[in-house]
């Protein structure tokens, strides 16, 4: 008669490390294609609004970038409390802004161009001045798709 | 290996924004071309909303002062206008395709706002008038399609959106001129 007999020790065998090198390696290979490294460094200070009806942008790599707020501790003896505007990675004036965005334009392939957003990450304090003239200045060279940052 | 492998993963964990880029959609309206007379689209007085918010961050709905907390609450009156009120906007039957003929509210909210007016005050304004738009398009498609407007499929939603329109005009600034 045949009978089942419990071969070996009762210990639970230890798990088999020879698999992790590939998960670990899947784990890097996610972040590495989901990982968007920080373009430039931030000059302002920027604490973006709140608000409960916001939606998702569709595509990041179609939009740019204004940031709005006061300059960050190290740079306010150069350029004072003031709200002011940071594009790419300096300071720069309303005025600069149809070059800023001619540029980036102009780094879009021309079936996306028509779809480019303008994101307008402004910080809660600002005054709706300076706002107001980014608004006009980017009617003015038609870059019509704006999003207002807000969490 | 597993070794390398792991110091590269800490580093991009530690690099990592993960950050989800969200806000408040909007189009501005083309700039008007510079021989281009003013051509008043005369808009009937009763389509119109004026929704300002002054230099103390008040606000004011057609010309008296009303609290955030009653924006919404407003702007959906306006925009339904359940009793046909001569007042409220009025409403022309469109022939929408794969729904049929609709009485589209022709209502324009207009939002004004001073150079003072502080940013978060603005978005907060700019938050009610669009949670109003999709509380009223949640009720449509609650009762057309028995479901949440953002549980439908897209061509019902482009539906939905044509029915009730998004018609926020951010107003020209009055002093644009004299800088």
């Amino acid at each position: 008669m045949a009978t089942f007999r419990k071969s070996g020790s009762k210990e639970v065998p230890a798990i088999k490390t020879s698999s992790l090198p590939d998960i670990v390696f899947m784990i890097l290979m996610f972040f590495m294609v989901s990982t968007s490294m920080r373009q430039s460094d931030r000059l302002v200070k920027v604490t973006l609004p709140q608000a409960s009806e916001i939606v998702k942008l569709e595509r990041k790599d179609l939009s740019s970038y204004i940031y709005v707020g006061t300059p960050m501790e190290q740079y306010r003896d150069k350029y004072g409390t003031d709200s002011r505007i940071q594009l790419n990675d300096s300071f720069r004036t309303v005025d600069e802004i149809r070059d800023f965005v001619a540029a980036e334009r102009e780094n879009l392939s021309e079936a996306d161009r028509p779809f480019m957003t303008v994101s307008i990450k402004a910080d809660q304090d600002t005054r709706m001045g300076i706002i107001t003239d980014i608004k006009q200045e980017l009617r003015r060279c038609s870059a019509l798709k704006i999003m207002y940052g807000a969490r | 290996m597993a070794d390398i492998s792991f110091i590269v993963l800490v580093f991009f964990l530690m690099v990592s924004t993960m950050d989800q880029e969200k806000g408040l959609s909007r189009r501005l309206p083309p700039m008007p071309a510079e021989d281009q007379k003013v051509e008043d689209q005369k808009v009937n007085r009763r389509n119109i909303i004026i929704v300002r918010i002054n230099i103390n961050d008040r606000i004011f709905a057609g010309n008296e002062p009303i609290d955030v907390s009653q924006l919404k609450d407003k702007i959906k009156e306006f925009l339904t206008n359940p009793m046909e009120d001569p007042n409220l906007p009025e409403k022309e039957v469109k022939e929408i395709e794969g729904f049929g003929p609709y009485p589209v509210s022709k209502g324009v909210i207009s939002l004004q706002n001073d150079r003072g007016t502080t940013y978060s005050k603005y978005i907060e304004v700019q938050n009610e008038l669009v949670k109003a738009i999709n509380e009223i398009r949640d009720d449509f498609s609650m009762a057309n399609y028995g479901k949440k407007y953002d549980k439908l499929d897209e061509d019902k939603q482009a539906i939905v959106r044509e029915c009730i329109p998004q018609q926020i005009s951010e107003a020209e600034p009055k002093d644009i001129n004299k800088k």
